[in-house]
């Protein structure tokens, strides 16, 4: 086996911290090397989480019982309410209860193979081995994941994975796991260690002598403005994906704090790594405000198809069989419907893009049950998929269990994020960031229920053993207070941000701004990306950004909830991050998972990868608004799971 | 279709409201009722007048930060649907539609349509939780559950905490929520070692907040997750039993 190039030395910026020795024995021997803080001092820190998602919540609970005062953040009235919520399909785990031939390395293996070699692989391995403590912990916790009749948890395969691995509650395991945060979390609220500041967003992050001492944050009810310092702040932030406008996310997920933090010194990793998922509902008109995902798992029983006549106009069911093109168990016989998130995406919108769309903008593709419901009956796929079914039938007004479904790719996730060691810490020392927030162990592609799995990993078992390495070294000191300048200036700096948003006065709202901005993400930073688009969009952005700034219209005050106020500052900074996400794009002169260049694939149309040049990750560093941000490059070297061509053919 | 919008107005929680009414022109019947408000909301902007401030959130049913009273309903006409995944062609060209916020003394109004909820997590926090600490689990299959009681707790775990339950009842109660929350755990063997304790601090923590069920049922006719009211049932079953306990000697035994 050959290994690929480094193509460059690592920046001194990015020490990784990954520790030496055997794969396997890494982590714990990590843990060993790390200094731990003792019980007893642990009361004396205080840590700031901000964001009560999986990845927020996890860890503010745990942090909360470890015996670390915390203060948790979130923008919601609740902390039960994160998008994680929304997380249909399931968690994987190297369980291997199914006795199917699963195991701590073939999860790590499935993962760095289906990231298209581009996550580290120390990062992937801790990923596989801490799996099985979050099936058990959040069994104990009370989710209430599937089980067979004689009373053990059920496994189901998932997007593509040729083992069943995935544990499953109904389609709602994310709001299950969540609901399994929320209330490790609400028992530490109750027992006095965390304490929940909900309707507060976090508008900036404080540094000090290169450190973070903590954050700034604006009560959504009240509008005030107030600081909060700690030894340590932890961003649990999630995804960027509505800097698409139209995503799967919820309407307020947005990347300000980590943009924030971007902008006070923590590095961006490959902002170009977006998911866009393939089974979502199809928009229906321009009003349209978010997309709606149908859980992958739907294709393990769905077939995908259109018809072989770009033209035929006939009803789905009127067309016969023969004249039906199953292009994916066509194209890709070993995997079929199955093949991963961005392979199947890719394949409809060539579709697409071709005229061969379905539905009346015929902007879909078919996923049919007709064949699973002959073979397993109808009440095994209600069964199964029963609370997706009513939510596409109240969707669209179609009745899935009569018609096949009709499906669109939408953007989803976002693999890139800051940049983070192995400890989870950023470049800015103190400052960390887990679940989606980060960037470290999906590579160029996530695979179907892994997002889950990672925001609870880092949640839950990574973040409480590292922390203590950094905390350590700041025994016995108080935090920053907030008497200091740093913070003093940081409350300034926001109100004056604020300010300037209500004192523009021009015409249009925030949400024109924002799908201004989506549309040209979509179409020249989504599924395929070329130079010539990705130059145009840069220009767009930056045109569009100064038209904001010059033509947006924000009424109201600062002083009470102002929910177009709240938009005004998240699309601000997508106006920042979008133009990072091109750039980026157009510096990785390669295809590799979700970033496909069209200018560099094979002649059937794959992802052609160039390990030569681009085994590393990419962490930009923020300059100022008008000068372009710096590269910085950490090499990725893969001693276990040598880079090959994906293929599911 | 052409609407018209009766909507309550109110600037802060101790600020006056009133209904206010609006025209919402043109509006497509694929549209969500949250679409249709966003586009009533961009006219309002251009127009000079702020936008109706409402919760909402993923859009998808799950997350329950959504939910207003229409025409007297909350979530409005269809059964088992939230607000976000009502859409328009429930509705007729020239209708007038009421919007309001829930009404619960326990929730006063944030802003408009926004109520605070945050009762719901004080009940939560009193013992909706099983007592583990990060770590200290044993493997996930050592205890086997029946796939009934596990099938029940997961419908019991549906909710969402929207609060539609409280809007519905003539009494402002909050026991649909409570026994969902409850009985999720009080099913399962997990939560055996705390189920008579969780009783009752659960539902007398509700009861500081919420007015008292009287069996009118509602609840579950509102809720947006179909959840049952046997749930109500188990739970009172669970706080009687409770005052029988000597948890001092016996446990929950």
């Amino acid at each position: 086996m050959e290994e690929a190039a480094v193509t460059d030395t690592a920046s001194p910026k990015l020490d990784a911290r990954i520790p030496d020795g055997p794969i396997q024995d890494r982590w714990d021997n990590h843990k060993f090397d790390v200094n731990l803080v003792n019980p007893a001092n642990k009361r004396k820190y205080e840590i700031i989480v901000v964001g009560t998602g999986l990845a927020g919540a996890s860890a503010a609970a745990t942090f909360g019982e470890l015996g670390y005062n915390v203060k948790a953040f979130t923008y919601h009235d609740s902390a039960r309410r994160a998008h994680s919520i929304a997380a249909q399909g399931g968690i994987n785990a190297a369980k291997n209860y199914p006795n199917d031939g699963d195991s701590i390395y073939r999860l790590f293996y499935d993962t760095v193979k289906g990231g298209d070699f581009r996550a580290r692989e120390s990062n992937v391995y801790r990923l596989a081995q801490v799996s099985n403590a979050i099936i058990d912990q959040t069994t104990a916790q009370g989710v209430p994941f599937a089980r067979e009749y004689g009373g053990l948890l059920d496994n189901r395969s998932f997007g593509g994975a040729q083992v069943s691995r995935t544990f499953y509650a109904r389609g709602q395991t994310g709001q299950q796991l969540l609901l399994g945060a929320y209330h490790a979390l609400s028992r530490q609220v109750a027992a006095g260690t965390v304490e929940l500041h909900t309707r507060s967003e976090m508008l900036d992050v404080v540094v000090k002598d290169g450190r973070a001492v903590g954050i700034v944050v604006r009560d959504l009810v009240t509008g005030e403005v107030a600081s909060h310092s700690a030894h340590a702040v932890v961003l649990a932030t999630g995804g960027y994906s509505n800097v698409f406008f139209l995503s799967t996310n919820a309407m307020a997920c947005n990347a300000t704090a980590v943009w924030r933090a971007h902008r006070k010194g923590a590095l961006f990793a490959n902002p170009c790594f977006t998911q866009i998922h393939p089974t979502c509902i199809p928009a229906s008109d321009e009003f349209q405000s978010k997309l709606t995902l149908m859980s992958e798992s739907l294709r393990n029983d769905g077939r995908i198809w259109v018809p072989l006549d770009p033209d035929d106009r006939r009803p789905a069911n009127d067309i016969p069989e023969d004249e039906r093109d199953y292009y994916l168990e066509r194209q890709y016989p070993a995997f079929g419907n199955l093949v991963p998130r961005d392979v199947a995406s890719r394949a409809a919108m060539r579709i697409i893009d071709q005229g061969g769309g379905v539905g009346p903008l015929r902007n879909g593709v078919y996923l049919d049950f007709a064949s699973a419901i002959e073979r397993l009956g109808k009440n095994t796929i209600e069964e199964r998929y029963g609370n997706l079914f009513e939510m596409y039938e109240r969707i669209t007004d179609e009745d899935p269990y009569e018609v096949p479904m009709r499906i669109y790719p939408a953007p989803h996730y976002t693999m890139g994020g800051l940049w983070v060691d192995y400890n989870l810490m950023t470049t800015v020392p103190g400052l960390y960031a887990v679940g989606e927030a980060n960037f470290s162990d999906h590579g160029a592609n996530r695979l179907g229920a892994s997002a889950l799995m990672q925001g609870l990993a880092d949640g839950y078992f990574v973040l409480p053993a590292t922390i203590g390495d950094y905390l350590s070294d700041w025994l016995n000191t108080e935090p920053v207070s907030t008497e200091d300048d740093v913070f003093v200036d940081a409350v300034a700096a926001v109100n004056e941000r604020t300010e300037q948003f209500l004192a523009i006065g021009g015409t249009r709202s925030v949400d024109h701004f924002h799908r201004e901005l989506g549309k040209i993400m979509i179409e020249n930073c989504g599924l395929a990306r070329s130079r010539e688009g990705l130059e145009k969009a840069i220009s767009e952005i930056k045109a569009l950004r100064a038209e904001f700034w010059s033509d947006l219209r924000v009424l109201g005050t600062a002083e009470n909830l102002n929910q177009s106020l709240e938009r005004a500052g998240r699309v601000a900074d997508f106006l920042e991050l979008a133009e990072l996400m091109c750039l980026d794009a157009l510096d990785r002169e390669e295809s590799c998972g979700g970033h496909f260049r069209v200018e560099h694939q094979t002649e059937d149309g794959e992802a052609r990868r160039d390990d030569e040049n681009f085994s590393h990750v990419s962490a930009w560093e923020w300059i100022d608004v008008d000068t372009p941000q710096e590269l910085h490059r950490e090499p990725l070297t893969f001693e276990y799971v040598p880079p090959s061509q994906r293929s599911y053919k | 279709m052409d609407l018209t919008l009766k909507v309550w107005r109110q600037a802060g929680p101790d600020a006056e409201g009133g209904f206010k009414t609006y025209e919402a022109n043109g509006v497509s019947p694929e549209a969500s009722f949250l679409e249709m408000l966003d586009q009533v909301n961009e006219k309002l902007n251009e127009a000079g007048e702020e936008p109706i401030a409402f919760d909402h959130d993923c859009r998808e049913g799950i997350c329950g930060m959504c939910g207003v009273m229409i025409n007297g309903h909350p979530h409005g006409p269809q059964d088992g649907t939230a607000t976000c995944q009502l859409h328009m062609r429930k509705f007729s060209d020239g209708d007038s539609i009421v919007i309001e916020p829930w009404r619960s003394t326990a929730m006063p109004v944030v802003r408009d349509l926004i109520v605070d909820r945050s009762p719901f997590d004080r009940i939560v926090e009193a013992g909706g939780f099983i007592t583990i600490n990060t770590g200290a689990a044993p493997d996930a299959n050592m205890t086997r559950i029946p796939k009934e009681a596990a099938d029940s707790a997961m419908d019991a775990a549906s909710c969402i905490g929207c609060a539609a339950c409280v809007a519905a009842c003539p009494n402002s109660a909050a026991n649909l929520f409570t026994a969902a929350k409850m009985q999720h755990l009080n099913l399962l063997p997990q939560g055996q070692p705390e189920r008579y304790t969780r009783a009752v601090a659960m539902v007398e923590t509700m009861e500081a907040y919420f007015g008292s069920c009287t069996n009118h049922g509602e609840c579950e006719a509102a809720c947006p997750k179909n959840i049952s009211i046997d749930f109500i049932a188990m739970m009172n079953r669970d706080y009687v039993k409770a005052q029988f306990k000597n948890f001092a000697r016996a446990g929950q035994a």
